[in-house]
């Protein structure tokens, strides 16, 4: 449904977002996870027509985002991050609007705007001006803004920001109750949003896309262990404890690193979904003679990788401050 | 098609919710019924005199009070729209480049042309229903008068007033879409309508010399004139034809660029 190849797009001398690749298939619900200025918005404006990319291209339903825009556009929900509201219009006549600009036709117009508001569950409030709703209520009119022409294609940049705990639950359910029918993807900071939400995670950082994989895979419990082990190697040396470990059964793949000049080496143990290999790990290389220093599991998780690149984050900061405000800028 | 249709009725709806639109409206009749009352008010007292020397020598009375009215109403309202046309033009795009609801325009499946269209043809749809209840001065005027007023004087006045309107939203619409802020929208028109108004006087040189005649063809108001005697001339309208076309045409370019260059 979506395609995206290559897309590089640059502010001057800065590199919002840069080469990034991925696809999102129909009825899929894609998170955008990285921290502030990562690129997500930058991406989400080139999908929705509204900024041209510098190079690369996006595809949505088949069609260019640049040459065939309006198709495209109208294919395509999108809720920037702030709502783009009216507050002087009361909800009901800005959908009402919304839908025209949508190009939505007179006949089915009425309807779309109620199961909008039905959806966003602001129907109560459909007489209230905008300006006198709440955040979370003005919110949902925004989501409810993104569904009214019906779109295949769902784009929400950070849709929960600002919301309560009550309110991001809602609005979670939302967007999970709309996937199938729709595809969507929407951007986050928040890590557990990603796994609670989404089908597949995409994890942006200073613009290049640094993991991409389903969220099932990356979750607790369903995602394969990783065993790490510190041992000094034994007779055979480091190819020996290799090989020892790739042959148990469970292991799907070893990588050694040698960190210090000290003999120690460090293996990280890949295991298949739902297996817990320590002690065999632990069993076979002590019975081979390697010495055991240190053994623990860790997982491939969202969270591990997430947290390697928002531990960058300080020395990212400066590099990817111009992109940041140019995406508070609404 | 449909696309400007859609962006002319959300600006109609948000400008008969919007108190810029009423004060703007309101303040604008309420200064040109003065200026109606106090034109009128000098004509008839004028026109009195003349007939007091006309009897009292002997000469012919030859002073067409409804034209005299009429001529300087249409010219006093002109001027009144160099001061009010910023109040409605300010906000047009920067209030919703502030908002962030550009991006919801210009994510819609519309073309820039549609928004900048559909902007303006509402703006101008709204100075026209502001304009409506001068007429009611003129039917007064054409009431009282005996014999009735040459037609082609109303129309001319009007036709010239609704362009001189029109040019000026054009303008002031451009001006928008250059800032987030409606203060600095609204300054910057302010200060290219008296530009407009008075580079005349700023560009005289002397006579015959060519900055003179530069300024004079530039000057805004002056294009006014002719309209006001009844007078439809071409230089005029495309005077008036290309401002607009202008205005529009750099909007586009500037929506074009908010795309390019920023967010």
């Amino acid at each position: 449904m979506i395609e995206v190849d290559s897309l590089t797009k640059q502010y001057g001398a800065v590199r919002a977002v840069d080469q990034i690749s991925f696809r999102v298939d129909k009825g899929e619900i894609l998170g955008f996870l990285g921290p502030n200025g990562a690129g997500k918005t930058t991406t989400m404006r080139i999908l929705t027509g509204f900024l041209p990319a510098t190079s690369g291209t996006a595809r949505v339903g088949g069609y260019d985002v640049f040459e065939k825009s309006l198709e495209v556009r109208k294919r395509i929900g999108y809720l920037p991050e702030n709502p783009p509201i009216y507050p002087e219009m009361s909800v009901e006549s800005y959908l009402d609007a919304v839908a025209r600009l949508k190009q939505v036709p007179s006949e089915r117009r009425k309807g779309r705007v109620d199961s909008a508001m039905e959806m966003a569950r602001i129907t109560e409030k459909r007489k209230e001006l905008i300006k006198r709703l709440s955040r979370g209520y003005k919110q949902r009119v925004g989501l409810a803004q993104a569904l009214v022409h019906d779109p295949e294609v769902i784009i929400l940049d950070e849709p929960t920001v600002g919301l309560d705990p009550k309110q991001i639950i809602e609005v979670r359910n939302l967007i999970k109750s709309l996937a199938g029918n729709h595809t969507i993807i929407l951007s986050t900071h928040i890590l557990p949003e990603v796994s609670m939400t989404c089908d597949r995670v995409v994890i942006i950082h200073q613009g290049r896309i640094v993991a991409n994989m389903p969220v099932d895979e990356g979750a607790q419990g369903k995602g394969g262990q990783v065993v790490v082990v510190e041992l000094k190697p034994g007779a055979g040396g480091a190819q020996a404890a290799r090989s020892l470990l790739e042959r148990i059964t469970g292991v799907r793949r070893v990588k050694l690193e040698s960190p210090d000049g000290t003999g120690r080496i460090q293996a990280r143990v890949e295991c298949e979904p739902g297996r817990d290999l320590r002690s065999r790990v632990a069993g076979e290389l002590v019975g081979q003679g390697h010495e055991l220093l240190e053994l623990r599991a860790a997982r491939v998780s969202l969270e591990e990788i997430f947290l390697q690149v928002t531990a960058q984050e300080p020395q990212g900061a400066a590099a990817t401050e111009a992109p940041a405000t140019t995406e508070a800028q609404p | 098609m449909k696309g400007t249709y859609a962006v002319f009725r959300k600006e109609m709806s948000q400008y008969f919710v919007s108190p810029i639109a009423y004060v703007a409206a309101g303040v604008f009749l309420f200064l040109a019924g003065m200026f109606f009352q106090g034109i009128l008010a000098e004509a008839t007292e004028y026109s009195i005199r003349a007939a007091m020397q006309a009897s009292q020598f002997g000469t012919p009375f030859q002073i067409d009070v409804p034209g005299e009215v009429m001529r300087g109403f249409f010219g006093v309202t002109g001027t009144i729209l160099l001061f009010i046309i910023p109040m409605l033009t300010m906000g047009t795009y920067a209030e919703e480049r502030r908002r962030g609801t550009m991006e919801l325009l210009m994510t819609s499946p519309i073309t820039d042309l549609d928004i900048v269209m559909g902007k303006y043809l509402a703006g101008l749809a709204l100075f026209l229903i502001m304009l409506l209840p001068t007429m009611i001065q003129m039917v007064i005027l054409f009431e009282s008068s005996d014999p009735v007023p040459p037609w082609r004087l109303l129309v001319c006045g009007y036709l010239g007033i609704t362009l001189l309107g029109g040019s000026l939203l054009a303008v002031g619409q451009f001006l928008s879409s250059l800032t987030e802020s409606q203060i600095v929208a609204s300054i910057l028109t302010f200060a290219t309508f008296l530009m407009l108004w008075v580079i005349d006087f700023v560009l005289r040189g002397g006579a015959g010399s060519v900055t003179g005649a530069v300024g004079q063809y530039l000057s805004i108001l002056r294009h006014l004139n002719d309209f006001i005697r009844g007078v439809v001339d071409s230089s005029n309208l495309i005077y008036y034809a290309s401002l607009i076309v202008l205005g529009l045409f750099l909007t586009m370019r500037s929506l074009d660029s908010m795309r390019w260059r920023r967010a």
